[in-house]
């Protein structure tokens, strides 16, 4: 870690340097197809006003004020910037190599209170690569380590929220959630069953609301514990990696009992439970594209989940194929589930509005609407597909370059 | 609770746990133990019967296919957009299909009476899509130990062994890869070893026995591996190859054996011809493979990623004189297409998978349109279980990167990525993958342009069998691992 430092730096000061002003950061954009995910919905020959950084009025009859930088969309569609979630942007660079991986650890004095926004590497290459897939802003999850299997571990961290900006800090906001892994992998961690698993965490959760201990089970350390606190407070949403129907309906309980925010995840068979959830008023957090019944936490995997799900009245967030290297590849997946019959807007708002309101963001981003960041990306065609691509990105207002390290390969070999 | 106590505890745990991995192991050596006593008494069992004459030349082909095409009515699609796979799209167009064969396709085509019609108005024809680089049923769903046939990880040196003798046609997967449009796969072993044996093509349709799904009269394929997983499997355990220069000097070496043992077999056979007499060589199974390689009837599947690398194992094709059919994964094939038209070596890659190990970084989006501009023959191939359901929105993403870089790679073209392509791949072009009369009715009619994410293959044809209908639930499949559970839709 310590011998990349150098470099860090320097890239920063490099960012520092060629940062614009916020005049740059204070223009129009006319002739759009607005897909806003906001208040004033799709918008035919729409009109976006950028102020310092932020949206100032979004809609159909906007006028443009003298000598505004104006950008004609020239009809494209303009969507707000995509929020991808359960990534680990920012914290991996190259799966295999473990030394590039900040996403986990295997200190047995910290779980719960593992904290991603102190692994953030704004310099990685896979910020630039999601982010010309649309994607402006990042859940960033941690993982488990699992390389020492005598561990007893039930929770991997604290969630952070990123921005996906060229800045030096693309740090959101911190703290944004806590993960908590169950199903056949999470009770793995805690005795290899779910019965161990539910009882085990029941005693955690009554121990965290007892005063300060000098020594706690489980291999919990006073940190993992105060960590915890603000899970029971209900101030910081639980997010559960759940599969088996039935294993939501435990989770759907175990909230119930501490009254407990909580986010489900991956959460493949939700479609069987989907009235239950809705009912609970929580979130789900889903890939449509895991259909393979991969083991016998999720047999009923199926393409329809994000469809079923959201005619029943749940919240859904659409995420990559991956953590890092696939997050692009969310808009698709949206796509995927439209075809399978999720309504176009509510897809788009899966990958927008929806993870705001999820993380608590909603006053910020996740929409084209006074008053939020100018998050927005410009589209030379239908945002789910495909062979369209983004002709402009804008972060808080900041057009983002166009580039990657893997298109500057391309561009080196096409010459 | 003292921290001392709370150590102690721990231990115990731990003691407890090991006590039970090291019963599991225990019980694990037992069960081989028995394994190996059966396999012990098996030649004993066997004394009695007729012992086979060990020969280097197999009488018949063994593992013969049975697959028969399922009874099917003449059927015209008429009046859709139809990428030929051939290169040509064919607008407001007819496919005629009879006797499972393409019969005709074109703007002008006679519907004989009696033929079922379909109505393929504002709907797309492609050919049946094929993945030239699978492991369905090798690598079954679900994912457990017990699933795990792909890789004979024991030994780097594994061209004995044959994908075939692996194959769960039960996996589920197959029907989801039938519902994006998939006809015909290659199923490979892993990449763990240096020869990880042979692939077996399939057609993707519901089956008992492999045997009902090899693909009749496809070639063998030999599937090798370079980079980082067969030094990884083997450096870690303290044993060759644990280095690329490793890799290269085990292949050299395997080569130089087959070439042995294909002389031996040969001046065998000149004896025999002559009317002489002498023994048979016997039998080696893998190096019977790597022989047939070299006579040019097993079809080289090399999993290679870096440039440098493919360089080089085009120089050991060189020097042995074989020749290698497709590199796979090959990420970084787009820096030397020059090489690869010049060796007529064909590419399967993907678009979006890259980073997931340091043979991975320089992966782009960009890599099949560059090869394709090249004159490279390029497929899309999914080695994996979700991707293999949409194998066209990954083409689209590539032809959505090159266009990007100034690469114009027309759908009609793009489509081979997925059909012709992939058919030469596996060396049963002549077969099937495009629509020309005379070949193998494998045909989808897709609800919107293929390259689009909202495209769903509303009918699969195999050899003019309607295998899958989204109209007919009749024609939805589960296979027996999924009877009796509580599986969703698709």
């Amino acid at each position: 870690m310590q011998r990349r430092l150098p470099v860090f730096a320097a890239l920063a000061l490099a960012l520092a340097a060629v940062a614009p002003t916020a005049a740059a950061q204070t223009f129009a954009i006319t002739n759009a197809h607005l897909v806003t995910a906001g208040p004033v919905g799709e918008v035919e020959n729409g009109t976006v006003i950028v102020r310092d950084g932020r949206i100032a009025a979004a809609g159909s009859v906007i006028a443009v004020p003298a000598g505004m930088r104006t950008i004609d969309a020239r009809g494209a569609t303009v969507t707000p910037g995509l929020i991808a979630v359960n990534t680990a942007l920012g914290l991996i660079e190259v799966s295999s190599v473990s030394g590039s991986a900040d996403n986990r650890t295997h200190n047995t004095g910290i779980s719960a209170s593992f904290d991603v926004q102190y692994g953030l590497n704004p310099a990685s290459t896979l910020i630039p690569i999601a982010r010309l897939g649309g994607v402006t802003h990042a859940v960033v999850m941690p993982d488990y380590d699992d390389s020492d299997q005598e561990r007893e571990l039930p929770f991997a961290g604290k969630a952070a929220l990123i921005s996906l900006g060229e800045d030096a800090n693309i740090l959101h906001r911190p703290g944004v959630g806590m993960m908590l892994e169950l199903g056949e992998d999470g009770a793995a961690r805690i005795g290899g069953s779910r019965a161990a698993e539910f009882v085990q965490l029941r005693q955690i959760f009554d121990l965290a609301r007892q005063p300060v201990r000098d020594e706690y089970p489980f291999e919990l350390s006073q940190a993992d514990v105060a960590a915890l606190r603000p899970v029971l407070a209900g101030t910081m949403p639980l997010i559960v990696v759940v599969h088996r129907a039935a294993d939501i309906r435990q989770v759907l309980k175990l909230a119930r009992d501490y009254k407990l925010k909580i986010i489900l995840s991956g959460a493949e068979e939700a479609w069987r439970v989907a009235g239950e959830i809705a009912a609970a008023k929580v979130p789900v957090l889903i890939n449509p594209t895991s259909n393979i019944p991969s083991n016998f936490d999720m047999l009923g995997a199926s393409l329809q989940n994000a469809s079923i799900l959201k005619a029943a009245g749940v919240e859904i967030a659409i995420g990559g194929n991956d953590a890092g290297h696939r997050v692009r590849e969310m808009r698709y997946n949206a796509g995927l589930a439209v075809s399978r019959g999720l309504p176009y807007a509510a897809g788009i708002e899966a990958l927008t509005l929806a993870p705001a309101r999820i993380f608590g963001v909603a006053d910020q981003m996740g929409s084209i609407a006074p008053g939020k960041a100018a998050d927005i990306v410009i589209w030379d065609g239908d945002p789910l597909e495909p062979l369209t691509q983004p002709t402009a990105i804008f972060i808080a207002g900041k057009e983002q370059p166009l580039t990657s390290r893997a298109t500057e390969l391309g561009k080196r070999y096409t010459r | 609770m003292t921290k001392h106590h709370l150590h102690n505890l721990r231990q115990a745990s731990r003691l407890r746990r090991l006590r039970a991995a090291l019963l599991g192991s225990g019980l694990a050596l037992l069960a081989s133990g028995c394994a190996a006593t059966a396999s012990t008494t098996a030649p004993h069992a066997n004394a009695t019967a007729p012992s086979p004459v060990p020969t280097a030349t197999p009488a018949a082909i063994a593992f013969p296919s049975t697959y028969r095409p399922k009874a099917a009515a003449d059927t015209a699609i008429v009046g859709a957009s139809i990428l030929t796979g051939t290169g040509a799209r064919i607008d407001n167009g007819t496919v005629l299909m009879a006797a499972g064969k393409i019969v005709s396709v074109g703007t002008d085509v006679a519907v004989p009476a009696g033929a079922r019609i379909i109505d393929g108005s504002g709907k797309w024809v492609t050919p049946g899509i094929i993945d030239s680089h699978s492991h369905l049923g090798v690598f079954a769903a679900p994912g457990v130990e017990g699933h795990a046939d792909g890789n004979e990880n024991i030994d780097p040196y594994t061209a004995h062994v044959w994908a075939e003798h692996s194959l769960w046609p039960q996996d589920p997967v197959f029907t989801k890869a039938r519902a994006g449009g998939v006809t015909s796969l290659l199923i490979l072993p892993g990449s763990a070893n240096l020869f990880g044996g042979r692939g077996v093509s399939v057609k993707n349709v519901p089956a008992v026995t492999v045997q009902q799904m090899k693909f009749p009269d496809a070639p063998y394929t030999l599937k090798m591996a370079c980079g980082e997983n067969p030094k990884g499997r083997y450096g870690s355990r303290g044993r060759a190859p644990a280095t690329r220069m490793g890799e290269v000097a085990g292949f050299r070496r395997a080569w130089i054996d087959a070439a042995e043992y294909g002389r031996k077999v040969d001046a065998y056979e000149k004896k025999r011809a002559r009317g002489e007499g002498g023994e048979a060589p016997k039998r080696d199974l893998g190096l019977e493979t790597l022989a047939g390689v070299l006579k040019g009837d097993i079809l080289v599947q090399n999993h290679c990623y870096r440039a440098d690398e493919m360089a080089v194992m085009l120089d050991v094709g060189h020097e042995f004189g074989y020749k290698t059919r497709a590199f796979h994964h090959a990420v970084e094939a787009y820096k030397i297409a020059d090489l690869l038209v010049a060796d007529d070596v064909c590419v399967a890659t993907w678009a979006t998978r890259w980073g997931f190990k340091m043979e991975a970084y320089d992966a782009i989006e960009e890599n099949a349109a560059i090869l394709s501009k090249a004159g490279v023959c390029v497929a899309i191939h999914s080695d994996e279980q979700r991707l293999i359901q949409r194998l066209n929105v990954e083409s689209a993403v590539a032809i959505a990167a090159g266009r990007r870089a100034g690469i114009d790679i027309p759908q009609e073209e793009a489509i081979k990525w997925i059909t012709l392509n992939p058919a030469k791949i596996m060396g049963i072009a002549d077969k099937t993958g495009s629509l020309e009369p005379g070949k193998m009715a494998d045909v989808v009619l897709w609800s919107k342009n293929p390259f689009s994410v909202y495209a769903i293959a509303e009918k699969v044809f195999i050899d003019g069998a309607l295998v899958l209908d989204t109209s007919d639930p009749a024609t939805r499949y589960r296979s027996d691992f999924e009877i009796g559970q509580p599986v969703g839709e698709e």
